[in-house]
């Protein structure tokens, strides 16, 4: 189904100030063409917004599509469905894949497939080192001039461990604006079989632990290397307290960092690593009470400027292994915007306006995605998402659009829900379920 | 009873001095020519080891043929991810043979915990890599009771490598359990990550000063085996200084003889001599290492008996 033109009529946005406004939008051939009170012309399909909001559309730091090489956890289509239903319009699709992502080539094959799906712009990250294995740089130059046009570039899975690596990465990016996303985590001080938070509660269960200083060290170090380079790195998914210090600091002595934070870091905790069960098994792991909530703070704050999921579909089968041998990571696509809603937004303690700077201004600001993460305003490009901020969501894993299950979100309830997703005028999903494209 | 036996919390003081009581009679049965009781007849317990072991496996596989249980070992080096296989299909495969009983050995932590939520058997916990060993803290308690007494109040050091111990986890649970003071020494480096408000929370005491906690008179000394392999990691410069900070050497054991003459000596095995426990501790007269062993079997039948027959006697 493809229309022309939409009109969603009676929706309330907020502007960047954060001044609220409420009219109808009009979206004509890809773009915003009218908002107030808009006659619309023959043909146009109307959406009644009537107490929803409208947001530019969300951006996805951080996902794990899977393709190519596990095509049976998750594949570029169907990481493009669950995309579109939880509110995205872009998102940056990780390098560790098998093969990995670090060459033009390989961008330009995850850029076609994603344009093929056609639901949300899937931007390839670059790996930042051949294979991911930290050693001798990709090629980055040649990624960002393939017609992928990758600035933004990781290892993700694994740090950059190596300092001269770092070092040599940051200088090279910095001629074409790139930026590396780091997967802070010093592999000497949480070594691969890290799986729990360092405390009380590793020491209990018996599992390794993973410390916060392994965090914050990485940081510490690569703000250091950004600020000596002039070059531009950013924070994945930040998870304790001490690391967002050192962001913190590093930002109010002018060092070009970001950092982002993932829903679960923000509200789950590492309390549910008791019951062994590898769906609550992630990199970095969940954190205590204190850590969550100087994850809040800090996004809150500025100081965490965006959401990104790690979306991380597996297999059901690499998920049923003892708890130190399953995978690590949990999906997170369709269920960002409910949980960030409901932990910050229906609390109070974050307006709408900061709602669209973490998970659409600032991601795409970012990634340099001059077409998202844009303004409601005539002329600009119509990637939207409507959101119901009243409507109760309870998840279903087996309702996913991924082909992966595990989701630590099951059986929990929240309050907002994704209305409608539009991506360059076409709507892309509707209450969670993809149109066909 | 429960159905599983997967961790020492599951046990309330109760339930301990029941198994213990009815491990007692089962030692008894040990001592006669003909020591088979026909209580499970016509049951199958599997002993699933992905992890080496001999006293532990040895003694429940006797203590299930002791009991007519039928009994199968199945033993698997590594884990099965390396085989690729998930444990959760190599466990309902046995599982789907209508067996009534798991024990189960894992190089993982939590695995035995995994394992209960996917089978339809009971599941014990024969140890699961540095989480918990729930029947040997049993064997422990059922031993040193027999020289002690009731254990209530009693002073019992846990020495050494706490980190990485499963036998000190349970055994620190179990103690707590049946009322006795529990201090545990260790080098910082051997001390399990969150142990000061662990140690608050469960009531347990924390020094780093051996010759102190021998000359406070202890009932019980529990040595746990030093891995050579964890000087590698850095936990400790050589051998020597492990010896000498940690080690129940001669000196020591004479210092626990002057401080307490009933004091006893205990051991999960297997032993490091001259490394974390001396020759002459080891084998001396207030050593319960091999009452130890001879234990395991007891207990291990009464923790068998009251997971999967218990209740038709009751019925």
């Amino acid at each position: 189904m493809s229309h022309d033109s939409l009109l969603l009529s009676g929706a309330a946005w907020f502007g960047p100030d954060g001044t609220a406004r409420a009219g109808d939008v009009l979206i004509q051939a890809g773009r915003i063409s009218e908002v107030g009170r808009v006659a619309a012309p023959s043909g146009t399909e109307r959406v009644d917004a009537d107490g929803l909001v409208l947001l530019p559309g969300f951006v996805d730091l951080h996902t794990h599509l899977r393709e190519p090489g596990r095509e049976d956890a998750e594949t570029i289509a169907s990481g493009s469905r669950a995309a579109a239903a939880g509110g995205f319009t872009a998102v940056l699709a990780m390098a560790n894949t098998s093969p990995v992502t670090d060459t033009g080539e390989a961008a330009e094959r995850v850029l076609d497939l994603g344009r093929l799906a056609g639901l949300v712009d899937v931007v390839p990250v670059g790996a930042v080192t051949k294979d991911l294995a930290g050693a001798e740089l990709a090629e980055l130059a040649l990624m960002h001039r393939s017609r992928a046009r990758v600035t933004v570039f990781s290892d993700d899975g694994r740090c950059v461990g190596d300092p001269r690596v770092m070092r040599r990465a940051l200088e090279y990016i910095r001629a074409f604006g790139g930026v590396i996303s780091q997967h802070s985590q010093d592999p000497d001080l949480a070594g691969p079989q890290a799986c729990c938070h360092e405390g009380e509660l590793s020491g209990r269960l018996g599992l390794p632990g993973w410390p916060p200083v392994a965090e914050a060290s990485i940081i510490a170090r690569d703000v250091m290397l950004a600020e000596h380079t002039g070059s531009r790195v950013h924070v994945a998914h930040v998870s304790t307290a001490e690391g967002l210090d050192v962001v913190r600091w590093a930002k109010a002595r002018g060092v070009a960092v970001t950092a982002e934070v993932t829903p679960h870091h923000l509200a789950l905790g590492t309390e549910l690593l008791a019951s062994y069960d590898p769906v609550y098994k992630v990199n970095p792991p969940l954190r205590p009470t204190e850590h969550q909530e100087a994850l809040r703070e800090g996004l809150v704050d500025g100081t965490i400027d965006a959401v990104a999921t790690d979306h991380a579909p597996h297999a059901r089968h690499d998920k049923e292994h003892a708890f130190v041998d399953a995978a690590f990571g949990m999906l997170g696509l369709e269920t960002a915007f409910a949980v960030v809603h409901d932990l910050l937004v229906r609390t109070g303690r974050m307006s709408w306006a900061d709602l669209a700077r973490v998970m659409s201004i600032a991601p795409a600001r970012i990634a340099s995605l001059g077409e998202h993460g844009r303004p409601i305003a005539v002329g600009e490009p119509a990637n939207l998402v409507l959101v119901d901020p009243a409507a109760g969501l309870t998840v279903d894993r087996d309702s996913s659009q991924s082909l992966s299950r595990n989701n630590p979100w099951h059986a929990r309830s929240f309050t907002g829900a994704v209305h409608l997703t539009i991506l360059r005028g076409r709507p892309t999903a509707r209450e969670g379920v993809p149109t066909a494209c | 009873m429960r159905r599983h036996l997967l961790s020492s919390a599951d046990l309330s003081a109760d339930e301990v001095r029941m198994l213990l009581a009815t491990a007692a009679e089962m030692h008894e049965v040990q001592r006669r020519e003909v020591k088979k009781l026909p209580t499970l007849r016509g049951r199958t317990v599997i002993n699933l080891f992905f992890e080496d072991s001999t006293r532990t496996r040895s003694s429940f596989e006797i203590a299930g043929k002791w009991m007519s249980a039928d009994t199968i070992n199945i033993t698997g080096k590594g884990s099965s991810a390396s085989k690729g296989e998930s444990l959760r299909d190599t466990v309902r495969t046995i599982d789907a043979m209508a067996v009534d009983c798991l024990i189960i050995r894992h190089m993982a932590s939590g695995a035995a915990h995994q394992v209960a939520q996917w089978v339809d058997a009971s599941v014990v916990n024969a140890g699961d890599g540095t989480h918990e060993h729930p029947t040997q803290a049993l064997l422990d308690a059922y031993t040193m009771q027999r020289r002690m007494g009731d254990l209530a109040g009693r002073r019992i050091a846990i020495v050494g490598d706490l980190t990485h111990s499963r036998v000190f986890r349970s055994n620190a649970i179990t103690l707590r359990t049946l009322g006795a003071e529990v201090v545990l020494v260790a080098p910082p480096t051997l001390l399990p990550s969150g142990i000061d408000s662990w140690a608050r929370a469960d009531g347990l005491e924390l020094s780093a000063e051996l010759d102190e906690v021998l000359a406070s008179g202890p009932d019980a000394v529990m040595m746990l085996r030093v891995q050579r392999e964890r000087m590698s990691g850095g936990f400790f410069p050589t051998p020597r200084e492990y010896t000498v900070g940690f080690g129940l050497t001669r000196d020591r054991l004479r210092a626990l003889a002057d401080a307490n003459p009933e004091a006893v000596i205990c051991h999960p095995g297997p032993m490091n001599r001259g490394l974390e426990i001396s020759a002459d501790a080891a084998d001396a007269a207030r050593s319960l290492v091999l009452d130890q062993v001879s234990a395991g079997v007891a207990v291990r039948m009464a923790v068998l008996y009251h997971l999967l027959a218990a209740e038709e006697v009751a019925a």
